[in-house]
């Protein structure tokens, strides 16, 4: 790839751009009831699309039967940064934590 | 364009020529309702093989898997249709024997189908053309009065549904997209316009199966077929040519010089190996 071109595919900050369409993250269901988990990612240029591809490429074999598209720069992320503050259990901080109730006979323990 | 042009009238490849609408019947062609559902087999099998040819070359990663999820469900349509089919005809031949030691004069399919894959356009707007005319035509099929074949219509419809909005989506994207897309989009439909006039041809055999039961009014099938594409074609920003002479022929065995390469490579393996099972 020569300078010039490899400027054209490039962004400001010198980070080879992805020229493909717009990324959209996809959810399948995999039952009534269930939650939509996610499933993966396809490239597409509207919604209409996007949920096409995520049809063609996470539902063809019935692993779902809902289906959600959703732009990938829609998706507020926590930063790995973020991980000590964010998700740090304090495992240290024991009451926290609510072991120290009776679970009652009969209540699902999970 | 890798396909074709104006100047490729259909090639006449079989001895065929001399059999007029009223003679279709002749001894070459088997019972109205074999004849019948080979041409709903062939269809769906010749298109499914040259949609399978886009199978890791498509123009990326999620439309490869578009176009063979596609191929693949037509592939299956045919294995039903053509099974049926040789069940009907009772000489022992299954949807195997039928798809891969016919020779091309004995195929049914539509012009249409046979014609190369192209570039991505042209495989797009005939795979519209084709989605549109199959999805009314099973409609309609799908409640006939023959339980079998109603049944198998019924079931292949609800895939092509999926083809129908999948084709016309990008139609729409590709004609009204940019002038690079539009251009192939209008060529590709200028090229295929005339194939789309056999499809809605009633002849012999469409009387004959009536009396079984199976009853698709034609002409009901045109004008529907006729608006539905029009108004996704208006979507799209483009021309549908007029004036053109309708090209015929594969619904008697009388095939483009296509068909014949088609069926060297799809026959090939289950000719070197009859019979094999893997």
């Amino acid at each position: 790839m020569t300078g010039d071109v490899k400027a054209l595919h490039a962004t400001s900050n010198g980070v080879e751009a992805d020229n493909q369409w717009s990324l959209w993250e996809v959810f399948t269901q995999p039952g009534k009831g269930a939650p939509h988990e996610h499933a993966g990612s396809v490239h597409a240029t509207d919604a209409e699309h996007a949920l096409q591809n995520a049809r063609d490429v996470y539902a063809r074999r019935g692993e779902a039967v809902s289906l959600w598209v959703v732009p990938a720069d829609a998706i507020v992320a926590s930063a790995p940064g973020d991980a000590g503050p964010f998700f740090d259990p304090g495992n240290d901080k024991a009451y926290r934590h609510p072991q120290f109730y009776k679970v009652p006979r009969g209540v699902r323990v999970f | 364009m890798t396909t074709h042009d104006d100047n490729d009238t259909p090639i006449i490849t079989s001895g065929a020529a001399t059999l007029s609408v009223a003679g279709v019947r002749g001894p070459v062609f088997a019972a109205p309702l074999v004849e019948y559902l080979l041409r709903l087999g062939d269809d769906r099998l010749v298109l499914g093989h040259r949609l399978s040819e886009w199978c890791g070359h498509g123009p990326i990663l999620e439309e490869d898997i578009a176009l063979s999820n596609m191929a693949l469900d037509l592939v299956g349509q045919a294995n039903m249709f053509l099974g049926l089919a040789g069940e009907v005809e009772g000489a022992g031949r299954d949807a195997d024997a039928l798809a891969y030691f016919r020779e091309g004069v004995q195929y049914r399919n539509a012009l249409l189908v046979e014609l190369p894959r192209g570039d991505f356009g042209f495989t797009i707007m005939r795979q519209f053309l084709f989605d549109a005319y199959s999805v009314l035509f099973l409609d309609a099929l799908a409640g006939c009065g023959h339980a079998g074949v109603a049944a198998l219509a019924a079931k292949s419809l609800k895939e092509d549904k999926y083809h129908l909005r999948h084709s016309s989506e990008w139609v729409v994207r590709l004609g009204d997209g940019t002038n690079e897309s539009r251009t192939r989009a209008q060529r590709s439909l200028d090229g295929l316009w005339r194939y789309t006039g056999e499809l809605f041809e009633y002849d012999v055999i469409d009387e004959a199966v009536a009396t079984e039961g199976v009853v698709v009014d034609r002409a009901a099938l045109f004008s529907r077929w006729d608006s539905m594409v029009r108004e996704v074609l208006q979507r799209a920003t483009l021309d549908i040519p007029k004036g053109v002479v309708m090209a015929s022929g594969g619904r008697r065995g009388r095939h483009t010089e296509y068909l014949g390469h088609l069926l060297t490579v799809m026959q090939s393996v289950a000719r070197a190996h009859p019979g094999a099972t893997w």
